[in-house]
């Protein structure tokens, strides 16, 4: 390794019996890079009563002739035969002292665990979690009556710009989903209604469907994968950056500062695209009128007016103004969770979008039962 | 400066072998923004080199540069005397296996264990089996004083300790050449002596050239073979030398100001 060679000659390992023993002469460049002598090869087939290992014309060297000697050692302790290394270089002995030692010091980390312990820890993380969820919805409520009472110390340019790129830049990914979903919804009602000539009973399936659940729903998914994941990464990386330790160390509460002004953002914005979406799933499935079942686009429209009232429209407002609120507390929540690196990141934008869709499926639930009995 | 006036490379005699560094008109930018021109400077093999100046001077820019994460808009930079700067990709990565680095937060990689982290650059350029691959890793966690540290993750470690095992990481190919950046930045002082104690200890068992960016004055008296000085204004190196032989007779103030602190009575 000391000595400079421009030209690197291949490191060799070459043996001699003399008397019961065996030497071994290494020599050459050992590159860990480049070939090395197999020990096994070296040997063959012989079984010396000692190995003795010098050093001839030993030019540059690092680890793999520290590691090739000691190979050597070890399979002179399994044969219980001497192994004389006292010719080498003194700091090639000193290394494989050294890898000698490393080796037998192991210190004891544990990171596997049992069955039950798994279980066990997965449950009080679920209780903790479901308490963690509700003191930051907490936190959220009293920041939000905060707002109310000092509107004029809410953040309201951080407000908009969240607004602009949760609501107005995610319109061409709701545009295509929602209009997509339409047009598929009507295709699905025409197999079925045209064996009983009631094609123009798609227009009330399409505008039923889309508004009191499709509309909502799809918008819900996108914006969790689009923003949630987004809220979550940004504040995750806040954390992992201290930025969030630095505001709590101005008294400022993170909630106030960051969680709130993405919290009204999202539930202004959220209820805006649903609207927009449903429009354009009535679109997708007057466009299949006009062009498959030869409806006219006047008949179709009269046909989903007469089918659609006030409080098809308000379930659907109902829905995307909680659908946002879950998502931005979700991903928020999710965010300040994160732990302390870019892994931590990652995780934390994946379970902000699970979390998310979750809570969006599990809500979606409740409405449809609490609907029924009010009786929209 | 020593050697060649126009370059500032020492011209290297009959069958001399090449320097380890050659840095010949050297220009880093960001865009429009020209950080360094006209740098060019050796490091001889096995040398402790250090590049040191105030901040935003251009010293981590300059590294950058010089171990390829960004092209320089003029200039080379050779390795052993082989071009790196203009090299093709399969000459590259036989000149990237030459060095190692020691980033400034370490940089290990967080998902896996200390072992991963020193085996991975095994993996990808040696031929060795399994066991051969743990045996190095051993070493070279033992090289750094972290024996039996092989099944923690990053996380689990001290600042010092993640210190070492980017270092061990760094030394895994036994590279000819280790660059590192600001070493000290958030070690206390004890521990940044022990880690410059375990720089002179690499350096004097495997020889390894060390070329250190660093603005820490005890670490620099400590270890400097040589240093080279950038400045902020001049875009470039203004001074060249010992350290102690700079601090007391360097012509120019700049220089006399940073290695005394100002209080050239110390």
């Amino acid at each position: 390794m000391r000595a400079m060679t421009v030209v690197p000659s291949p490191a060799c390992a070459e043996t001699i019996v003399a008397g019961d023993d065996l030497v071994v002469t290494v020599g050459g460049d050992w590159r860990i890079t480049g070939l090395l002598p197999s020990w096994r090869k070296v040997r063959g087939d012989r079984a010396p009563h000692g190995v003795r290992l010098r050093a001839e014309g030993l030019g540059r060297w690092d680890s793999s002739l520290v590691r090739f000697v000691h190979e050597v050692q070890g399979w002179c302790r399994e044969a219980k035969i001497s192994c004389d290394t006292s010719l080498l270089p003194e700091t090639v002995r000193r290394l494989v002292g050294q890898l000698e030692q490393a080796q037998e010091k192991r210190l004891p980390v544990d990171h596997s665990q049992n069955f039950l312990v798994t279980v066990g820890l997965a449950a009080t993380d679920v209780w903790r979690q479901t308490r963690e969820f509700a003191s930051f919805v907490g936190e959220c409520t009293l920041s939000a009556i905060g707002l109310v009472k000092r509107p004029g110390r809410f953040r309201w340019r951080d407000c908009f710009s969240e607004m602009q790129q949760c609501g107005a830049m995610a319109v061409p990914i709701v545009s295509l989903s929602s209009f997509l979903v339409g047009l598929t919804l009507a295709y699905t009602g025409a197999i079925i209604l045209r064996q009983f000539g009631g094609d123009i009973w798609v227009a009330d399936i399409v505008g039923l469907s889309t508004l009191r659940e499709m509309g909502a729903v799809m918008t819900g998914v996108v914006v969790a994968g689009r923003t949630g994941a987004a809220f979550a990464a940004q504040l995750g990386n806040m954390k992992a950056n201290e930025e969030i330790d630095a505001l709590e160390t101005l008294g400022i509460a993170p909630v106030d500062f960051l969680v709130l002004p993405r919290l009204v953002a999202l539930t202004l914005m959220t209820p805006l695209l649903v609207m927009y979406a449903n429009c354009l799933g009535i679109f997708g499935g007057m466009v299949v009128g006009a062009t498959v079942l030869e409806i006219p686009p006047s008949a179709y429209w009269i046909e989903t007016q007469a089918n659609i009232d006030l409080s098809d429209f308000s379930v659907s407002l109902i829905k995307s103004i909680v659908f946002g609120m879950l998502i931005a507390v979700a991903g928020c929540l999710r965010g300040l969770q994160a732990e302390r690196s870019a892994a931590g990141v990652g995780r934390a934008a994946t379970s902000a979008v699970v979390t998310s869709i979750l809570l969006l499926i599990v809500a979606d639930a409740v409405f449809a039962v609490l609907f029924n009995v009010l009786g929209l | 400066m020593n050697g060649n006036p126009a370059t500032g490379v020492e011209p290297p005699g009959p069958g001399a072998p090449p320097p380890a560094i050659a840095v010949e008109g050297l220009e880093c930018r960001y865009g429009d923004t020209v950080v360094l021109t006209g740098v060019s400077f050796s490091v001889r093999e096995g040398e402790l080199f250090f590049v040191i100046g105030g901040s935003g001077c251009g010293k981590s820019t300059l590294l950058r540069h010089l171990i390829g994460l960004q092209k320089p808009a003029r200039g080379t930079v050779r390795y052993g005397g082989e071009d790196f700067t203009n090299a093709d990709l399969a000459a590259r990565r036989n000149l990237l296996k030459t060095f190692g680095v020691l980033y400034q937060n370490a940089a290990l990689w967080s998902s896996m264990t200390l072992r991963e982290n020193v085996v991975l650059p095994l993996e990808q350029y040696t031929t060795l089996n399994r066991r051969e691959r743990e045996e190095i890793v051993s070493l070279k966690l033992a090289q750094v004083g972290l024996a039996g540290y092989e099944e923690f993750f990053p996380a689990e470690l001290s600042g010092g300790m993640r210190k070492r095992a980017g270092l061990a990481r760094a030394l895994a190919l036994d590279p000819r050449i280790v660059f590192f950046d600001e070493p000290s930045a958030g070690l206390d002082p004890v521990t940044s002596r022990k880690l410059d104690e375990l720089v002179l200890q690499i350096r004097e068992t495997l020889g390894t050239t060390m070329v250190i960016v660093s603005h820490e004055l005890a670490s620099i008296f400590a270890l400097a073979d040589r240093v080279i000085m950038l400045d902020h204004e001049a875009r470039g190196i203004i001074a060249e030398g010992r350290p102690r032989e700079l601090a007391a007779a360097s012509d120019d103030p700049r220089v006399r100001e940073f290695l005394t602190r100002g209080d050239e009575k110390v």
